[in-house]
């Protein structure tokens, strides 16, 4: 037995944006495939076209990539205007190819954002993502001190919840999505999964300033409810965490003002 | 090839259950305000990297932590789907501490060093609750309890699991930790940088070479210790279910600078993966092993029967597992199921486009319980198949084949996980330690976090407090020669302007090793892979093609390095094979099988860990024995019958 496509070619034609490097200014480019396979993965019909572009000599088209399951959050890529293509909670590494029609000319971007600048062609660098968890997206806990894991009891619902925010994978996909280049939908989740915890319960309130502090220091816009983050995501993270969010931050505000204010500094 | 023995593990003494806790005492202290003065070099940011990174700075070493990825979230532990075995024994159901260092030995065939399995065993615990405090947030009961689930044919229910997504939410946690000490600016993270020398001086680990992927740049590290975390080499094969940026350069090039290398020839193939859909395929993905629960495995019994598989009826099938295996059926161990699999499609009854795969059939599950139960317990696995092949498995059996996903050979480490090289510690996937010839499932989580949280940041005072440590800058000869050799390396592939790209030799590679030293290996086609695997190394640095410049982001170039890397391991792994004329575990020789066809283990004559030591290029390794005494547990023979 054979899937009905395996043996049909499809022809692509592909607009890349190519820059070579953060300092030079980009445009697009023109490529043609016409030996696609309907089974291949859209990173695979990349991985054809740069052979073919190393076997002329021509510099190879460079995209991250990883895991290719779907969980590293390496892969990025616009496709025709959509972060990640437009099959729902699917990265660009699970996107195959028998979703197109032979024949379709789409556009290949870089994912796009005022803190997400280009490093090349289609790779952008998301490290404000990695300084925004450092400002507080996690538990102070040092190895060694933990309590027995069964100690504190967790319910089963605020355990699911949680998980289905600590789900992210740190794509920045919302970040693309949104008009206004926020990050509204990647710290919320790290909120919310550390707020619904009691492990995250002491640290609550100056992680929530703290995070929000750092997520504007690095150039990240504002939430003005488009909720196009919520639509791109690969892995299905509820807008409702940006609710979350914003309760946690107005609570810890009002609650300690001194803390908005002043970044805590006694670690 | 000459065989001498110069090994010292360094196993403590005394009962296996008190050796750990004896050790930690016997081992020297460095004073908590001393521990700022020494650097530690942390490459790699995975489970083992980054727990190891976050917890040496919380002690107030500084640590330096690079990473190749742009994040080390991004790391591959986090693709590990099923759990992290703990011996917790909240199901009351007989676990215990010594249960689960049993199961680990007798799992790797009897080819692993009892103290550190139980060492393992024993950290298990604390592992959980250093997680849980994270915030991972594990399964739970109702109770609010943390749940538990049984795995990979164990008696007893120990895996602790975040739905599908336990290694994510388990390399979430270490990096959180490692992103906290990053904050308070107790420790630097430099990403996307390539470890491409380790720099040795006086005979010890005193730094590295780097190279910054996105300017291209050399750097020099120094440090009082280097720990590498740097995964393992499933990718020498091209096609596994590694990342695409797994690969070998760290641990060969420090094998190179004097780390032997043990046991290369331990690979764990995996017995249900997503079958190769054509010549474009650049990666497999794994299916979890839990659906042999409800699944049967089946092909046709007439070869090259072209019928769909509804159309095949019943006495037309040949449930192989179950026919040959009857006491276990479905769910006999990986390494059998595997080669099973290759068996039958080897004698032309695969199925699917390519007729390598076979049947994973849920037809009878789903008329017993109905598709609503089985979409419940298999809903994600079944969305992701469809996914990838376009075939929906409540209606068409799934295709399955065999694919490498793990590596139990790696770095020989001692006790304190210290390689032949003073100062170069290796954790992780990346050493060799603790699975002997065929790795649990559950166990690779568990090793990582425990190499990384509790074993490393106790043992690494054997280094800085035992030893006298001269004060080394990069300006040392030794660092300005690594470098030399790695830009040295880097110009000539650049500089070749053949006719073949890094992929097409990789593949290659790849497909050599798959054929002759996969599932089964005989001497003949060991040889034969030797003589390509030459050949291959000769077309590489003959006739590569890399575009682009060395000054800027090129992961064609980076990709080519790693395959110059993989083209001499390779030998090395075959070579290991080749000399290991006995069937354990993953290895299987064809010479070295029952009247029934199963791994006839020789504990006479090869009851010991393979180390290798590198004389040189185009020299043969020098071969090292470490000889197992078993001291607990008798080796006896595995049957599935």
């Amino acid at each position: 037995m054979s899937s009905p496509t395996t043996t049909d070619r499809m022809q692509v034609t592909l607009d890349v944006w190519r820059q070579k490097r953060a300092t030079e200014p980009g445009r697009f480019a023109t490529y043609a495939l016409d030996d696609v396979s309907p089974d291949m993965s859209f990173l695979e019909m990349l991985d054809v076209l740069n052979e073919k572009l190393v076997a002329r000599g021509e510099d190879p088209i460079a995209f991250d990539h990883d895991c290719r399951e779907g969980i590293c959050g390496s892969c990025s890529l616009v496709i025709d205007g959509v972060p990640h293509g437009t099959e729902q909670e699917t990265t660009t590494c699970q996107l195959h190819m028998r979703r197109f029609k032979s024949g379709a000319h789409l556009t290949i971007e870089p994912f796009r954002a005022r803190a997400f600048p280009v490093v090349k062609d289609l790779v952008v660098d998301r490290t404000a993502f990695d300084r925004v968890i450092a400002a507080g997206g996690y538990v102070s806990v040092n190895t060694g001190s933990a309590p027995a894991a069964n100690a504190v009891l967790v319910s089963k619902d605020a355990a699911d919840l949680a998980m289905d925010a600590a789900a992210c994978i740190g794509c920045g996909a919302c970040v693309a999505a949104c008009p206004n280049g926020a990050a509204m939908l990647f710290v919320s989740a790290k909120v919310s999964h550390l707020a619904l915890l009691p492990q995250g319960g002491p640290e609550r309130d100056r992680r929530v300033l703290a995070m929000v502090e750092a997520m504007d220091a690095e150039g990240f816009g504002s939430c003005t409810n488009h909720f196009e983050c919520g639509a791109a995501c690969p892995k299905g993270i509820s807008v409702e965490n940006i609710a979350r969010l914003n309760r946690e931050f107005l609570r810890a505000a009002l609650k300690t003002p001194a803390v908005a204010r002043h970044k805590s500094s006694d670690d | 090839m000459t065989t001498i023995t110069k090994l010292d593990p360094k196993v403590p003494s005394g009962p296996l259950a008190e050796r750990w806790t004896r050790h930690k005492f016997d081992l020297k202290l460095v004073n908590p305000a001393n521990r700022r003065k020494f650097h530690v070099l942390v490459v790699g940011s995975g489970l083992a990297g980054a727990s190891a990174a976050a917890s040496l700075s919380e002690m107030g070493y500084r640590v330096t932590c690079l990473c190749i990825q742009d994040s080390p979230r991004r790391a591959h532990s986090i693709a590990a789907q099923g759990g992290i075995n703990a011996a917790k024994n909240y199901p009351n159901d007989g676990d215990s501490v010594f249960r689960l260092f049993y199961d680990t030995i007798k799992g790797g065939d009897f080819r692993a060093r009892e103290s550190n399995v139980h060492r393992l065993a024993e950290i298990s615990t604390a592992i959980i609750d250093q997680c849980v405090a994270q915030g991972v947030p594990f399964a739970r009961e109702y109770g609010g309890l943390l749940a538990n689930r049984s795995f990979g044919g164990a008696q007893v229910s120990r895996t602790f699991y975040a739905r599908g997504q336990t290694g994510q939410q388990l390399l979430l946690g270490a990096y959180s930790a490692l992103m906290r000490q990053v904050g308070l600016g107790k420790l630097t993270l430099l990403p996307r940088r390539e470890m491409l020398e380790l720099v040795v001086v006086d005979g010890m680990a005193r730094g590295i070479i780097a190279r910054n992927l996105v300017t291209g740049e050399y750097e020099r590290h120094a440090a009082d210790a280097v720990l590498l975390c740097t995964g393992g080499y499933g990718n020498v094969f091209y096609l596994s279910t590694n990342a695409k940026n797994c690969n070998v350069t760290a641990s060969w090039r420090a094998h190179k600078r004097g780390a032997f290398f043990a046991n290369p020839c331990f690979t764990q193939i995996h017995p249900t993966c997503i079958p190769v859909s054509g010549s474009h395929q650049s990666k497999l993905t794994l299916m979890s092993e839990s659906l042999r629960n409800d699944g049967r495995v089946w092909i046709p019994k007439q070869a090259a029967d072209a019928r769909a598989p509804g159309s095949i009826p019943e006495d037309e099938r040949d449930y192989y597992l179950e026919r040959k295996y009857p006491s276990f059926g479905n769910l006999v161990p990986r390494d059998v199921a595997s080669r099973s699999a290759k068996e039958q499609c080897d004698q032309g009854r695969g199925v699917g486009p390519s007729k390598m795969s076979v049947y994973l059939d849920f037809r009878d599950a789903i008329a017993r319980d109905g598709e609503a139960v089985i979409r419940a317990k298999y809903g994600n696995l079944f969305q992701m198949y469809e996914r990838i092949t376009g075939e929906d498995p409540y209606r068409v059996p799934m295709r399955m084949y065999p694919a490498v996903h793990y590596t139990m050979g790696g770095l020989w480490v001692d006790y304190n996980l210290e390689s032949t090289v003073p100062g170069l510690f290796v954790l992780g996937e990346a050493n060799f330690s603790d699975h002997g010839a065929n790795r649990l499932g559950a166990s690779a989580l568990m090793q990582g976090l425990a190499d990384g949280y509790f074993v490393v940041p106790a043992t690494i005072a054997a280094h800085i407090a035992g030893r006298k440590l001269a004060a080394v800058k990069t300006d040392h000869p030794e660092f300005a020669a690594a470098e030399n050799a790695a830009r040295q390396r880097i110009q000539r592939i650049l500089s070749m302007k053949g006719q073949r790209s890094a992929d097409s030799i990789h593949r290659e590679l790849g497909l050599t090793l798959w054929n002759q030293c996969g599932m089964a290996r005989s001497a003949a086609g060991l040889r034969a892979a030797v003589t390509k695997i030459r050949a291959l190394r000769s077309e590489f640095w003959e006739n590569l093609r890399v575009p682009g410049e060395p000054n800027e982001l090129n992961p064609t170039l980076e990709h080519a390095g790693r395959v110059a890397d993989f083209l001499e391991f390779a030998e090395l792994l075959v070579t290991d094979a080749l000399t290991r004329e006995e069937s354990c575990g993953g290895h299987f020789r064809e010479e070295h099988q029952t009247p029934e066809g199963e791994a006839q283990r020789n504990d006479a004559e090869f009851c010991h860990a393979s180390a290798w030591e590198y004389q040189g290029d185009g020299q043969p390794e020098a071969l090292h024995k470490e000889p197992l005494a078993f001291e607990v547990v008798k080796p006896s023979t595995r049957s599935y019958k």
